[in-house]
């Protein structure tokens, strides 16, 4: 099963998809918030979403898993 | 034309011997592999495909090892000469034995004395184990190739173009290099090959997760070039090597100027909010000659860049940050990157560019476990160390260490610029009210009051760090409209030409590593 990871430690700031929704890759599928930055974190290819494993507020590190792709 | 002899009818069939390199076989295998011929890749790399060859009788009298599985020779590229080793491997698969080794460390003993750019054209398997005794631990054995690397290094530039394996000790020769071109699907580099690392660690994975060209392009950063073919890596390396002098005592070319890609301005491309992202890249294409820049590590730490370009035609090496990657934010390998490209840049007399628009460091337990502060600071010895004309460009934020390693106004460079947009502080307005005030801002609770409280508190802060009373304050050295930007930039750049720093009085500085 395909997963995105999260880059960098960060706070969830706004999640843009549901499971069970088509992504290409390269779409903003979420924007975390670190270092006070806003970092959106992209689809590195299509597929339809599995699972979203995380929470808006929700702290994440690098590594995490934050969707899986079925 | 040539009398024809007995004795030129030797030579003759011997050179058609070496000429043609291993069985057919081999060379059948390298077209299905989109690889070519040792002799194409030369003929394409030199100047209309002409060059001198050394050592081409070597082990010829073996009878299957035409010119040891390797051709060195000198030649001109783009109208430089230069000196090149390039494995061949349809002999014994490029292995080294000992006279292929002799003839690596005589092409560059000759790079050295005629003080020319050495490339190598790595396609090996590794060593010829059955010849270790004669290549491997001697005096003039394979360590000798990297004891010479080391020692050219930053005298001549010197460029690898990986073409096909680089195994074991040979993949140092990729690591002592000034930069590596890999062709994705072909090139790898690896101590141990997977059947090793199965064997004696128990693990098990394929060529490319264990040593493939995409895998060191983007993750362990061996790789400084991805390319799709030969063709492609040949052309990369002919358009790098424009950018250099033929070795440290020279400076680099300037040609012919060209006006800026069309695109929307810098005003339109930077967004005022400190926080919100922009691709660096469209900033830098408004800064720069249009189709010079020369991406380095263009896949790995994609939070800053490096390259080179021209700005009217003068080289320069750009580093700037990259807000649509990790918020621009520095880690571990962006400061590696960095480090490593500012000291290409100072070896070979090319002008810095710093663009800064920098959160800081990254924090958190998990970048302090991976050392992130041992390597930025080579990024800052690097950085501080150069002493080619210097620029640094504030284009947003640069928030505390970030300033300096993108060369504030404490590390000398000739002139510290800010945009109207610019903003340097300690960290930015929401975390430095936080980190003073958290305790008063807790206490108030009503939510209204409490928002209205920050806000004020952010407001103050802003007007204490404003770009204009940095500027009064001689912080920082201009203050310029982007739309000018370029030109000051040209302008400066070639002010600064004749800069002239002595080095201290010292062996070497005690580096970070």
């Amino acid at each position: 099963m395909k997963q995105l990871l999260s880059t960098m430690a960060g706070t969830v700031f706004t999640i843009g998809v549901n499971a069970g929704d088509d992504v290409t890759a390269g779409q903003s599928v979420m924007v975390l918030e670190s270092m006070k930055m806003e970092i959106p974190v992209e689809a590195e290819t299509a597929g339809k979403v599995a699972t979203v494993n995380a929470q808006v507020g929700d702290f994440v590190n690098e590594g995490d898993v934050l969707l899986t792709f079925e | 034309m040539t009398e024809k002899t007995a004795y030129n009818e030797r030579l003759e069939q011997k050179l058609t011997t070496i000429f043609a390199g291993g069985h057919s076989k081999y060379h059948e295998k390298m077209k299905e592999q989109n690889k070519l011929f040792v002799r194409d890749r030369l003929a394409l790399l030199f100047d209309d495909g002409v060059y001198l060859e050394d050592g081409r009788f070597a082990n010829s009298e073996a009878g299957d090892l035409p010119a040891d599985g390797v051709v060195t020779a000198t030649g001109k590229v783009g109208g430089q000469q230069v000196c090149v080793m390039a494995n061949d491997s349809t002999v014994k698969a490029g292995s080294w034995g000992s006279r292929t080794v002799e003839k690596i460390i005589r092409i560059q003993e000759i790079a050295e004395k005629t003080r020319v750019p050495m490339l190598y054209l790595v396609d090996s398997a590794g060593a010829r184990i059955t010849d270790q005794l004669d290549m491997f631990p001697n005096r003039r054995g394979a360590g000798r190739i990297f004891h010479n690397q080391v020692r050219m290094s930053g005298f001549v530039p010197q460029v690898c173009l990986l073409f096909g394996p680089s195994a074991a000790g040979g993949a140092y020769i990729p690591a002592f290099c000034d930069i590596v071109i890999m062709v994705e699907g072909n090139a790898s580099m690896y101590l141990g090959s997977p059947r090793m690392a199965e064997k004696v660690i128990g693990e098990k994975v394929t060529l490319e997760e264990m040593g493939g060209a995409r895998m060191h392009c983007t993750i362990s950063g061996c790789g400084d070039v991805l390319v799709t073919s030969e063709q492609e890596a040949i052309a990369e390396v002919q358009r790098y090597l424009a950018y250099f002098p033929a070795n440290f005592t020279e400076m680099p070319k300037v040609v012919e100027p060209k006006a800026v890609k069309e695109g929307r301005s810098l005003e339109a491309i930077i967004p005022e909010n400190q926080n919100a992202p922009f691709d660096m890249y469209e900033a830098i294409d408004q800064l720069i000659d249009e189709g010079t820049f020369f991406n380095i590590k263009k896949l790995f730490a994609t939070e800053i860049i490096t390259g080179l370009a021209r700005i009217e035609g003068q080289a320069v090496g750009i580093i700037a940050n990259q807000p649509k990657a990790k918020g621009g934010v520095l880690f571990g390998d962006s400061a590696d990157k960095a480090a490593k490209f500012i000291n290409l840049c100072d070896a070979f007399g090319i002008p810095l560019l710093f663009l800064a628009d920098v959160p800081g460091f990254m924090i958190g337990t998990k970048v302090e476990r991976a050392g992130i502060i041992r390597h930025g600071a080579k990024l800052i010895m690097a950085m501080s160390s150069a002493t080619v004309p210097k620029i640094s460009v504030i284009v947003r934020k640069a928030y505390g260490a970030g300033l300096y390693a993108m060369a504030g106004p404490a590390f000398e460079p000739d002139v510290c610029i800010a945009l109207p947009t610019a903003q340097i502080a300690v960290m930015g307005p929401e975390a430095a009210v936080n980190a003073v005030l958290a305790n008063k801002i807790e206490s108030i609770e009503d939510p209204k009051e409490r928002l209205k409280f920050v806000q004020e508190k952010h407001q103050e802060y802003k007007e204490q760090i404003d770009i204009y009373k940095l500027a009064s304050e001689m912080i920082i050295d201009e203050i310029v409209a982007p739309s000018d930007l370029r030109e000051v930039l040209a302008m400066r750049f070639s002010a600064y030409s004749t800069k002239h720093i002595p080095q201290p009085p010292r062996k070497h500085p005690v580096y970070p590593v």
